[in-house]
């Protein structure tokens, strides 16, 4: 006799918002709409994630699960002179601006694309360039069976969608803006992105997320990228989103021969954040590097999870994540390298070390490596620790205050990562960033 | 200038200084000589204030105030001023930055207009030069790599921008060879002033031959047992500490 089980939160999840499921499935094309319903069914069948999931232990998703969110809600009026605080000014000349996950093309500018790119809305996309979407979509590693790679499927309407022609070059960055703007009801927005480059093409992505209201949001972000041969992308994103926001982005990253995906985290907003990024090194002498710096306070919940998957010769990783957590904070680390049989001579390293400001912030840490090939070099590591009491003091019979001492003791642990940013203009946001952050409240 | 009375403190409970009483005066070099243990490196962290040694009796008035009262970094603003036996090394702090900020807020303290990056450097690098020494140590982090000379003569080198009234050099002849030592000496010597007061602390008498000192002092289980003039610390190198040992006893 089967015992009824509790019905899956996802079900109860979708019906809430059927509404917007049929408003997204008229006038879609029927594979779109047989990929948005194959999206909604594995999520009524998998449900929310809870702690009882392995890759979920240290991230409870209370407030999220019950929270009543609008689909496709109006933004609430901002002040667009703000936009120019949180962009990168001078650095991009190409700018998409989505606003609760829908582009505003009013705000956006592209005016430097170099030839061979395209950079365009995902619901653009969708009219004009359908089999570029349909061929790429779907198809980065670490979405199969995730629960929000699926929600976000069942509900994806927009995104942006950046094509690189063989050999195609982008010599200033490209940026996204993702605001935040809560209405009367709190938004949730599932944007899909996607990234495909060409054989031997190179581009660098800012992705800036930033929350221009005080309530809450869901932001449910998947980003595909796949790296032909030789192809470089760097990517950049900086998650500032509103202390009550939740900001879930999953990025699946494919790397063919030589290819060098090269990706930096900032994390210093939402309630709960969980940057999740897959890396399948599939060509020979693929390689990744995965940095981040996150800074968590209050009761704020702030996960990295990285998997990567060594799957041919000679492939290397590098990661390096450095957080500062006060208050009540919890940071979670988790990061899988995976060496198949016949990856010899890889590389993979890495490295998760916290900075606790206080006695009730912690740190998960859970690094995992599955080795396969006999001839590699792997390494892990985490620390966690306080500001050194000694050197406090150094700087502070020197006449500093204690806060401005602490502050430069935090800047220099963080340091190490935030210099491997290569944007100048990127690095002195970053430094402005975690002075302010410095400044505000435990 | 500085007012020491029958001052205690302990560190994780036990007495380490019983009633040490010490008067210096401005443009004075005192030395405290003692041996191991005597009290000789708690004297200068209590008076820069460090956690975790505690004054249980006895005061310090530095220029008429309470200078227990005060925090580490207001005692370096009103000019009291450390130079470690061990420099602490701070990775990811250049040592400009640390320079800097150091000099900044001290100035802030007395009132006096914060130096902007181009005014600090240039100031910085007459210092320097006065100081003989070579610039590449701004562009490493705090004491990261630094040689022991290095060190101790980057710890004139802050004590020369903040020009503190009164200065504590604890053990500053350790670990340096007598070459290193000439240097770091030299450099203390030029601070030397009417309107400043010293306080060195060593074990050996080899680095008075460098800072002549004004006034000897003998430290022995936590307070002073015999003061002189430069002589004693002469007698001191013949006879050793051993006959003050039973003094303090």
């Amino acid at each position: 006799m089967a015992v009824a089980a509790t019905p899956p939160a996802g079900g109860a999840y979708l019906e809430r918002y059927a509404d917007a499921r049929r408003r997204l499935a008229a006038g879609s094309a029927p594979w779109l709409e047989g990929w948005r319903r194959a999206g909604a069914e594995a999520f009524r069948g998998a449900g929310f994630p809870t702690i009882k999931h392995e890759d979920w232990r240290f991230t409870p998703l209370y407030g999220l699960v019950e929270g009543d969110f609008s689909v496709d809600a109006p933004a609430a009026p901002f002040d667009q002179s703000r936009i120019k605080g949180v962009t990168f000014g001078r650095e991009a000349g190409n700018r998409l601006v989505f606003v609760n996950g829908r582009l505003r093309s009013d705000l956006s500018s592209l005016k430097q694309l170099s030839p061979g790119i395209e950079l365009l809305s995902f619901a653009e996309a969708l009219a004009s360039r359908p089999r570029l979407v349909e061929a790429a979509l779907g198809t980065a590693p670490g979405l199969a069976g995730h629960p929000f790679a699926a929600l976000n499927a069942a509900f994806a309407a927009d995104g942006y969608v950046l094509h690189l022609a063989p050999g195609a070059r982008s010599e200033a960055p490209i940026e996204i803006l993702w605001i935040g703007s809560g209405a009367d009801k709190p938004p949730v927005y599932h944007p899909r992105n996607l990234v495909v480059a060409g054989n031997g093409a190179h581009a660098t992505v800012i992705e800036h997320h930033v929350g221009l209201c005080i309530g809450a949001y869901f932001s449910d972000t998947v980003t595909e990228i796949a790296l032909g041969e030789g192809a470089v992308l760097r990517h950049c994103k900086v998650q500032d989103e509103s202390r009550e926001a939740f900001h879930l982005a999953l990025t699946g990253a494919r790397l063919a021969a030589g290819a060098h995906y090269d990706s930096f985290v900032y994390s210093a907003g939402g309630r709960l954040s969980r940057n999740e990024i897959h890396v399948a090194l599939e060509g020979r002498r693929a390689q990744c590097r995965l940095n981040g710096a996150y800074l968590g306070r209050g009761e704020q919940i702030v996960d990295h999870t990285t998997v990567i998957d060594h799957a041919s010769p000679e492939t290397s990783s590098k990661e390096l994540y450095k957080g500062v957590l006060d208050g009540r904070a919890r940071g979670v680390f988790q990061g899988r390298i995976a060496v198949r049989p016949h990856a010899q001579k890889t590389d993979g390293q890495q490295m998760n070390r916290a900075l606790l400001l206080s006695d009730k912030a912690e740190i998960a840490s859970k690094p995992e490596l599955e080795i396969s090939a006999d001839d590699v070099k792997c390494s892990h590591g985490a620390t966690a620790g306080e500001l050194d009491d000694v050197s406090l003091f150094y700087l502070r019979s020197r006449g500093i205050p204690e806060a401005e001492a602490r502050r430069l003791l935090v800047e220099a642990f963080l340091n190490e990562v935030i210099d491997s940013v290569a944007l100048a203009g990127m690095r002195l946001t970053l430094e402005r960033n975690i002075a302010r952050w410095m400044a505000g409240p435990a | 200038m500085l007012e020491i009375k029958d001052l205690h403190a302990t560190v994780d409970g036990k007495e380490i200084l019983r009633g040490l009483s010490l008067s210096i005066k401005a443009g004075e070099v005192h030395a405290i000589m003692g041996p191991n243990g005597s009290g000789k490196s708690t004297l200068s962290y209590v008076l820069a204030g460090r956690d975790g040694y505690a004054v249980t009796k006895g005061e310090v008035l530095y220029r008429g105030k309470n200078l227990l009262a005060m925090e580490p970094e207001v005692r370096a603003a009103e000019g009291v001023f450390l130079a470690f036996q061990y420099p602490v090394e701070i990775p990811g702090v250049s040592n400009t930055t640390f320079l800097k900020h150091a000099l900044n807020a001290v100035r802030k303290h007395r009132g006096e207009s914060e130096l902007d990056a181009m005014q600090f450097v240039k100031l910085l690098r007459e210092t320097m030069k006065k100081l003989g020494m070579s610039e590449e140590m701004l562009k490493r982090a705090v004491n990261v790599g630094f040689s022991g000379g290095e060190k101790k003569r980057n710890e004139v080198l802050q004590m020369a921008l903040l020009k503190p009234a009164f200065a504590v050099l604890d053990e500053t002849d350790s670990g340096l060879d007598i070459d290193a030592l000439k240097v770091v000496s030299d450099g203390v010597n030029s601070l030397r002033a009417p309107d400043r007061a010293m306080l060195v602390i060593t074990h050996y008498q080899r680095l008075l031959d460098y800072i002549v000192p004004d006034h000897v002092h003998v430290l022995a289980k936590g307070r002073i047992v015999r003061s002189g003039d430069k002589s004693l610390a002469l007698e001191l190198e013949k006879s050793g500490y051993a006959a003050f040992a039973k003094e303090a006893a």
